[in-house]
């Protein structure tokens, strides 16, 4: 592997960005009075802060690299994962969830679940969202630090305490507005970071036409059609015409409808950020106005993908190539650090790698608000400790951030030595997350919906899942973590169809244990109880004055037909 | 929230900018080789620092 030297300008830049960082969160820590001020930014912040934080929390460093792999592995139809699935879930959020989130003034997403359903299924939230939180900032850490000490020869140890105790710095100076505000920052450089390296890809590969070119000759030497890599949906009538092998019905539904409503309209990381916005309208505009740089982020972080593969088979005046794995195969993860390698001079090259950075320490912040936060309000002030002062908790906040950041930094050290452990927790993650959108979906729009029907529908959801993983395997895999282990009956053409259906079959379990357990048991909140927590005991929004891009419904309505040009351009 | 997040984002984007653009002026042509022969160092680096400047305006006409 080739390894990048970094110069003195270089090492300016990063350390400009951590002065920088730091200072953000020097600068907020007189404005932290109340426990409400740590955690929920005081609800004050508007729209636009909101939105850009709600982005970048979701932007961490596995997203902008794995992103660039799945572009080289399978083309442009990742975009699927931006344009059928993040889009609509971001408009559904703010246009019909954000009312209840944010009405009901449930300070945590398993607060709302509280306040709906019961306390059971609030813990189980509760507790398996933290646990998950404290452990994906782990792997990503792990991931971060490795591919820094390949790439750089930094010392494992060092890149690990470094961005740790930076981030710890940061939020446990200014809480919820220090980590919104450098995602602001973050956001910012990440975009500036990346444009030039996709230009000059781009340039090298002559073109977007030149591209398209190149991206025929993967195509065909992968025994496709010519324009698999480069057309997004022309190739989704059946599972074998495209390199993902899913066909159109379990991407729009396990992919879209499923997987991505279930993330965005339930993270407790992401919603986070809306409950911090100043207002209702402010709340219901943030994922509105995320979902409009979200819409181009293909461009920024999938193409890069795209265009490495492309030299690879058709190398350009440049020479890039991506280069090979141990097994031979190519190694898709290393296509934007490669590139920032091959294409930037010193100087930029110090900017590619602060972005690189910066979109790790957002991911890594954004997990660790969500996690103190449910940690705090939900566990602690729930189960441990119900009636202490705002100032305890207000300490507890800080303590929390401490802990998980801890907590990530062990499992981080566990990664580099049993990464079997952390791709099980993962998949335990998903079998957990898989059904929650069901339980979210019943729980705002059907007032029948009852607590044991909400937590049994959710355990069944979770077991639907498992169960099926047990029994399906994708194509050349091996029994094990994969699946297949209650016997294999079915076998998907991959892997990514595979986590569509699962995610597909947990959904329509949790769907129907909760109506039918939900019609077995009794009711036993009240309407006055569910009085802004369910639509059709909510008092309807007035429509709100303004100009019309302030209005969420309009706003809505504009992201989604931009959504559909760019779906049609790229077909 | 006291802190309006402009003013930071515009000093270190000018900062960082201006530092790329310097940098670019006094180095070795030959290191734009590998960026297909632009100085990107210079114009991306007068670009970032101009994308600076108006943030840091913004974040003064928002104040007054």
């Amino acid at each position: 592997m080739t390894s990048i030297h970094l110069a003195g300008i270089d090492y300016a830049i990063l350390a400009i960005y951590f002065a920088f960082v730091l200072g953000i969160g020097v600068a907020l820590k007189r404005f932290q009075k109340t426990s409400e001020d740590f955690f929920l930014s005081g609800r004050s912040l508007p729209a636009w802060i909101a939105g850009l934080a709600f982005l970048s929390a979701n932007l961490g460093a596995q997203e902008v690299i794995g992103m660039a792999a799945s572009g080289a592995k399978y083309g442009i139809a990742t975009s699927h994962f931006y344009w059928v699935g993040a889009i609509p879930a971001m408009v559904f959020v703010g246009v019909f969830m954000m009312p209840f989130y944010y009405g009901s003034r449930a300070r945590s997403v398993p607060e709302y679940l509280k306040l709906r359903f019961d306390e059971k299924t609030r813990g189980f939230n509760a507790i398996s969202f933290a646990t998950m939180t404290v452990f994906s900032s782990g792997i990503s850490m792990y991931a971060l630090a490795t591919l820094f000490a390949m790439l750089l020869g930094w010392d494992f140890n060092v890149s690990i305490w470094v961005s740790a105790l930076i981030v710890l710095a940061y939020i446990t100076l200014g809480g919820l507005t220090s980590a919104i505000y450098n995602e602001v920052l973050q956001f910012f450089l990440i975009v500036l970071g990346f444009i030039p390296l996709v230009f000059l890809g781009l340039r090298d590969a002559g073109g977007w036409s030149g591209l398209k070119e190149r991206l025929a000759v993967v195509a065909t030497a992968n025994h496709f059609a010519p324009g698999a890599w480069s057309e997004s949906w022309s190739h989704m009538t059946s599972p074998a015409a495209n390199p993902m092998g899913v066909e159109w019905f379990g991407m729009i539904m396990g992919l879209g409808f499923v997987l991505s409503f279930g993330y965005w309209c339930t993270d407790f990381l992401v919603v986070q950020r809306a409950m911090a916005a100043h207002s209702m309208s402010a709340a219901r505009r943030t994922p509105l106005i995320a979902a409009i740089p979200k819409m181009l982020f293909p461009f920024l972080v999938i193409l890069p993908g795209m265009i490495a593969i492309a030299l690879t088979y058709q190398k350009g005046t440049s020479g890039f190539a991506l280069p090979m794995k141990p097994d031979g195969t190519y190694n898709y993860d290393m296509a934007i650090p490669m590139m920032l390698g091959h294409y930037f001079p010193p100087g930029m090259l110090g900017l590619g790698l602060t972005a690189l950075m910066a979109s790790f320490m957002s991911g890594m912040a954004g997990n660790v608000t969500a996690f103190n936060t449910v940690w705090t309000y939900d566990i602690y002030q729930g189960y441990i400790r119900k009636n202490a002062s705002d100032a305890h908790y207000l300490w507890m906040g800080r303590m929390s951030t401490v802990g998980g950041i801890g907590i990530s930094m062990a499992a981080a050290y566990l990664a580099t030595r049993f990464n079997n452990i952390m791709d099980f927790l993962q998949l335990v993650f998903a079998f957990v997350n898989a059904p929650l959108f069901a339980t979210f979906l019943l729980g705002m729009f059907w007032k029948r919906a009852t607590g044991h029907g909400a937590f049994f529908g959710l355990l069944s959801g979770t077991t639907a899942a498992a169960i099926h993983h047990g029994l399906t395997l994708p194509k050349a895999a091996m029994v094990g973590i994969k699946g297949g282990w209650l016997g294999a009956i079915h076998i998907y053409p991959s892997e990514m169809a595979q986590n569509f259906w699962t995610a597909i079959w947990a959904w329509s379990a949790c769907f129907a244990f909760t109506i039918l357990i939900s019609l077995a048991t009794r009711q036993t909140k009240t309407d006055a109880d569910l009085k802004g927590l369910v639509y059709s005991l909510t008092p309807k929004q007035a429509v709100e004055a303004g100009p019309w891009y302030s209005r969420p419904a309009e706003l809505g309505a504009l992201v989604i037909a931009l959504v559909v040009v760019l779906n049609v351009i790229f077909w | 929230m006291g802190l309006d997040i402009r003013t930071p984002i515009g000093l270190m984007f000018t900062l960082i900018g201006g530092l790329l653009a310097i940098y670019g002026l006094v180095s070795d042509p030959a290191l734009y080789a590998r960026s297909l022969g632009l100085n990107v160092n210079l114009y991306w680096g007068a670009f970032l620092a101009l994308f600076g400047l108006v943030m840091l305006a913004l974040g003064r006409s928002a104040k007054a």
